[in-house]
């Protein structure tokens, strides 16, 4: 005869066994489809390029030498390769400059919406929600009409006589910096309302009540309120910053490219799969830096805030 | 003076918010206004016409790329709320154990990864398959539409249960209802609004994608989006203003059907 306990643990162990059961469907799709194919792109950034595209198997570790440096034909020297240097600086500067600026608009903008009444409230997140839904592409390509020289801003600047001739734009860094502003801005406002949303305004009053000042009650009380938020916010908006392909695409030009646009090249016109594999595990090393600074900070301000 | 002070307001925000609000809209209104443009350029105002739609519609690359679209969409939100819906029942509701942090990880990691990374790694395993097995269906593309939209169905579904409590469940094994009847007469029904929820937000999700649809599709299989771009990319005409508006309407009308789903409380 099984014990009462005997019979406990026996029901634990199939709910669990169910349990693997039910999440298998998901967890192999996403194996198959998302993760495993990380792995191979880790093993491609280790062996030679093909001459039509593709790989060769042999193994080399040029891609990563060459994802920083390029080796001199003549003398075999290694040297930083300038334009690399240059598309990851672009890049990561694109990406926190666009955090920086939608943390700028976001933050008052939830800080605004979180102080409506509780009614309207939901009219104001239902009007962030929209542009959050609407394709990428679609809005990007919005802003190409407003910004180019034919466009809105241009031609009410002639109008007003305050340029004589239409101010690039499009195809400059700004026109990409914009572009990503503008497109991850809900990414920016729907955590940091989130949090704000929660906020205990008795907080505020009291800080008022021991004289703080606005500011200083937003410095000391608001904002470590709402860190996690904010945190959350930065995080939505570097990564898809870091590694956006449409924006630059489409208001970068050819000639400003960003990371995404270098890996893309490797795998068409350039022909080195390796190095756009090392590229791509580059990318996500930042990423994942970035991801892990999130949890530590995450995990001391879920200490206070339960 | 002091009567007057409110607590809540904090100098310049609400400046700052209206100007968000505006400068988040003006593009999107001055896109769909040009798309009634008769003129041929999208510079200048010719008119009020259909023209561009029309032209849209007898399009045959752009009719083949939104029904491919639909397609890939329709078979990807179904297939990844099925399985998220299945994850997520296995993932709430218990005690910890023995992989339950594994799980949540796994079924997040395509949110972690920026797409660009995901698209040349399935690129790479994608080309390896066809030149093994000689088949290039859309099947490629709806693998990997169903793969990263399981973490977006699963986020809803997930939220919906976690507030159903196991009450009317234990009620109804209590009266000897087998699992499966439990599940078909109590859970589901509960669950629905976060599974209806969770089938619309795969299915914006993979109608908006482009990214890693670029990479993975092989010739001749545009989705709408794909088509854009490439479009885009050689010069615009009002014709895409008209599928951009076309497109739009679209997503409106599901995040307002999502936004009444998700928002119903029983």
């Amino acid at each position: 005869m099984a014990t009462a306990e005997e019979v406990a643990k026996a029901a634990e162990r199939r709910d669990v066994r169910d349990r693997w059961l039910l999440s298998a469907p998901a967890l192999l799709v996403i194996f198959l489809a998302a993760t495993g194919p990380l792995l191979i792109v880790l093993v491609y950034s280790f062996l030679t390029p093909g001459a039509y595209g593709d790989v060769k198997w042999q193994f080399s570790s040029d891609a990563w030498t060459s994802v920083l440096l390029e080796r001199d034909i003549f003398d075999d020297t290694l040297s930083l390769a300038a334009a690399h240097v240059t598309i990851f600086l672009r890049s990561i500067k694109l990406a926190v400059v666009t955090t920086i600026a939608t943390l700028a608009l976001g933050f008052p903008t939830a800080y605004f919406m979180a102080t409506r009444s509780e009614k309207t409230r939901d009219l104001w997140l239902f009007l962030i929600t929209i542009p959050f839904w609407t394709n990428l592409l679609i809005r990007t390509f919005a802003v190409l009409q407003i910004i180019r020289n034919e466009g809105i801003i241009n031609t009410i600047l002639l109008k007003l006589g305050i340029v004589s001739a239409p101010v690039q734009i499009l195809y400059t860094d700004t026109a990409i910096l914009i572009g990503m502003a503008y497109v991850y801005l809900p990414l920016m406002v729907l955590p940091i309302y989130a949090s704000m949303e929660k906020l205990d305004f008795r907080l505020v009053e009291a800080g008022y009540d021991l004289y703080a000042t606005r500011f200083r009650v937003l410095r000391r009380i608001i904002f470590p309120l709402v860190k996690p938020g904010v945190i959350a916010g930065s995080i939505l908006v570097f990564i898809p910053a870091l590694g956006a392909y449409v924006t630059p695409s489409v208001l970068g030009g050819g000639k400003n490219m960003m990371l995404s646009n270098l890996i893309e090249l490797q795998f068409g016109q350039g022909r080195n799969w390796p190095l756009g594999s090392a590229l791509s595990i580059t990318v996500m090393i930042i990423v994942m830096v970035a991801l892990l600074a999130y949890v530590r900070n995450a995990g001391k301000s879920g200490v206070r805030h339960g | 003076m002091a009567s007057n002070f409110s607590i809540k307001h904090q100098p310049g925000f609400t400046a700052i918010a209206a100007t968000c609000f505006v400068v988040l809209y003006l593009p999107i209104a001055v896109l769909v206004i040009y798309a009634f443009n008769a003129a041929s350029s999208t510079s200048e105002w010719g008119g009020f016409s259909l023209r561009w739609f029309q032209s849209a519609y007898q399009n045959t690359q752009v009719i083949d790329a939104t029904l491919r679209s639909f397609q890939i969409g329709s078979i990807a939100a179904v297939l990844s709320t099925i399985f998220a819906t299945m994850a997520a029942l296995a993932t709430t509701r218990t005690a910890s154990y023995p992989g339950l942090t594994f799980k949540y990880a796994a079924i997040n990691q395509p949110l972690m990864v920026p797409e660009i990374v995901t698209g040349v790694a399935l690129l790479i395993f994608f080309s390896r398959i066809k030149i093994f097995t000689g088949y290039s269906g859309l099947g490629y593309l709806i693998a990997a539409h169903t793969a990263f939209c399981i973490p977006f169905a699963y986020l809803p579904i997930r939220a919906r249960l976690e507030n159903m409590d196991l009450t009317l469940e234990r009620a109804a094994a209590d009266l000897y209802a087998t699992p499966w009847k439990t599940f078909r007469r109590i859970t589901l029904p509960l669950l629905w609004p976060g599974i209806l929820a969770g089938l619309m937000l795969a299915f914006v999700i993979s109608l908006d994608d482009v990214v890693i649809t670029e990479f993975v599709k092989s010739g001749g299989q545009d989705t709408l989006p794909t088509y854009m771009l490439g479009q885009i990319r050689r010069g615009i005409t009002p014709e895409i203003n008209a599928i951009s508006t076309a497109f739009l309407l679209l997503s409106v009308a599901i995040v307002t059907l999502f936004f009444f789903v998700s928002r119903k409380r029983d």
